[in-house]
């Protein structure tokens, strides 16, 4: 079952694009990964779908109700946890935390103190007096302290240390194993790497690639590192061969096609190293980005 | 009901402060009455020596005396009513800006509830902050006019339309600070614009009573509510009151209509 279906959505301020018809689906249980560089529309879809901004055209559904027509139903089922967080100065953590579980049907005392320990949140200092990574750590837990089925973080990690962000982590997999769905927007791709099942990519408002993460690192592409005095990029014409990269006795490229193909092709040349690796995210995002 | 305790709440901390304000105000305007009254007759040849359009500009310029006592309340009240204006204002312009100008709007529109909520919620206990604002004026009004009266009559009747005028007043000065917010994208200083559209109106009237004529007042509910007009009269210039009505009305439909539509930013 699909516990979010985003189908032709698109936001445009005024002229200026905010993503263009954008469309992927995440299924129930999955952590999945949004990735993309800074503007390329992460947020603007994660607040399309909470129903903070409304679309210039297309739909979403989350658990099978549209997202702006069921927008307040849907949301009693959704934990976001913002970038950047900002909470009623004034008030006290505990206050703020209450006054979020105020919106849920159900008592969420014990949660909060369970997520308060774990995060090792004082909850009785006022908001205006916390750090930034303690001001996190109370957004981390209203948005989980009513145990929701979907969770929606927007690179959450930033201003964690990294040990919190461990903790972070085990606690969104240990939400993940009780049945909460993931959706994770970063442009860290280690965490991400980490953390998902399913990846989309996002690129100046639209979604390049959707794709296994195992897929999009094991069955695509090779980097290749060949070494050898008699070694040169003239010997590497073949199709599938891409960036490469030519240094004294080394030769570095990408492949993506039959392995047998640049195996056969390597062993004719009399070659003194040979290096096939899988390439990390990163390269593999850098490769989206030209 | 949770959105209206937290927000209600918030106006609590200040409003019992500023209706101790109103209250002082009130006395002491009012202790300088008996000193005025036992002059009365000298007070107002002073004043007849005034130009008139001074006298205007003051709201003074209608046949009231300062020597009786809701004469001189009517002058009290102008003051009083400023008070209001502002205070009507900087609500209309904080109530809806405040998650967007705190930056909690993310904390707030994500949870499980509609826009329709949220503006109600708030709009409710901002009226009942003013509705509060209103009791109190009510009370220091006749404690400060049974403190200092001297022993002169007046009437009450006169008294209580005079008095009955604040809510709509306020609510002029609400509607269109809420009607600026849903139409800008951020309210960043809430005070100077409840100061800016208060006074403006408040010059804009005072500038009629120089020059003249009604043109000026139609936007201005301090000539739509004039203390000296009302108490004269005894009752309210229907002819200009339906202007702030009408304001009022269209405002906060226009509000309301753009707010449920209304995209919340990132930072």
């Amino acid at each position: 079952m699909n516990v979010l279906e985003i189908n032709q959505l698109t936001k445009f301020y005024g002229n200026a694009r905010g993503i263009e018809n954008v469309s992927f689906s995440v299924k129930e249980g999955e952590i999945f990964g949004f990735i993309g560089p800074n503007g390329a529309g992460k947020s603007t879809t994660i607040r399309t779908l909470l129903g903070l901004i409304y679309p210039t055209s297309g739909s979403a559904k989350i658990f099978g109700k549209d997202c702006i027509k069921y927008g307040s139903e849907v949301r009693k089922e959704i934990g976001y946890l913002p970038s950047e967080v900002f909470y009623y100065d004034k008030m006290k953590v505990i206050d703020v935390l209450k006054y979020a579980a105020s919106f849920f049907d159900k008592d969420c005392t014990k949660r909060i103190d369970e997520l308060s320990e774990m995060m090792e949140l004082n909850l009785n200092r006022r908001v205006e007096d916390l750090s930034y990574g303690n001001k996190k750590k109370v957004g981390i837990v209203q948005g989980l302290l009513h145990s929701p089925k979907l969770i929606m973080l927007d690179e959450p990690t930033s201003g964690l240390d990294p040990l919190m962000q461990q903790k972070f982590f085990s606690l969104i997999e240990q939400e993940n194993k009780n049945g909460a769905t993931i959706f994770f927007s970063s442009h860290i791709l280690s965490e991400v790497q980490q953390l998902c099942n399913r990846v989309a990519i996002i690129k100046a408002g639209s979604i390049v690639k959707v794709e296994d993460i195992k897929t999009l690192r094991e069955d695509n592409y090779k980097k290749v590192t060949v070494r050898g005095e008699k070694v040169s990029a003239a010997l590497f014409t073949m199709e599938g061969i891409s960036e490469l990269l030519e240094e004294p006795a080394t030769v570095r490229f990408f492949y993506k096609g039959d392995i047998n193909v640049i195996v056969q092709a390597i062993s004719s040349i009399g070659i003194g190293d040979l290096l096939v690796e899988n390439p990390t995210l990163e390269e593999i995002f850098m490769h989206y980005y030209k | 009901m949770n959105i209206y305790i937290f927000e209600f709440k918030m106006y609590a901390r200040s409003l019992w402060l500023w209706a101790l304000a109103l209250f002082a105000l009130q006395i002491i305007f009012m202790a300088f009455y008996p000193a005025m009254a036992k002059d009365a007759a000298m007070i107002d040849l002073i004043l007849e020596h005034y130009p008139k359009e001074l006298l205007q500009a003051f709201g003074m310029g209608e046949s009231v005396s300062l020597a009786t006592v809701l004469g001189y309340y009517t002058f009290v009240f102008a003051f009083v009513q400023l008070c209001l204006a502002v205070q009507g204002a900087y609500y209309g312009f904080h109530f809806l800006s405040l998650e967007e100008r705190e930056l909690t709007a993310d904390f707030l529109f994500s949870k499980p509830v509609t826009r329709t909520k949220i503006l109600v919620s708030k709009y409710v206990a901002a009226l009942t902050a003013l509705v509060i604002t209103h009791g109190a004026v009510i009370g220091s009004t006749f404690v400060a006019i049974a403190l200092f009266r001297d022993g002169k009559s007046y009437e009450l009747d006169k008294l209580f339309v005079l008095l009955a005028s604040v809510p709509v007043f306020q609510l002029f000065f609400f509607s269109i600070g809420m009607l600026v917010t849903v139409l800008t994208t951020k309210i960043r200083n809430v005070l100077s614009y409840a100061m800016a559209l208060a006074f403006g109106l408040h010059i804009l009237n005072a500038l009629r009573g120089i020059v003249g004529g009604r043109l000026l007042g139609i936007a201005s509910p301090f000539y739509h509510f004039e203390p000296a007009n009302i108490i004269e009269t005894g009752g309210w210039a229907a002819d200009r009151v339906w202007i702030s009505v009408l304001v009022i009305l269209c405002s906060t439909l226009i509000s309301y209509k753009l707010y449920l539509k209304r995209n919340i930013h990132a930072l």
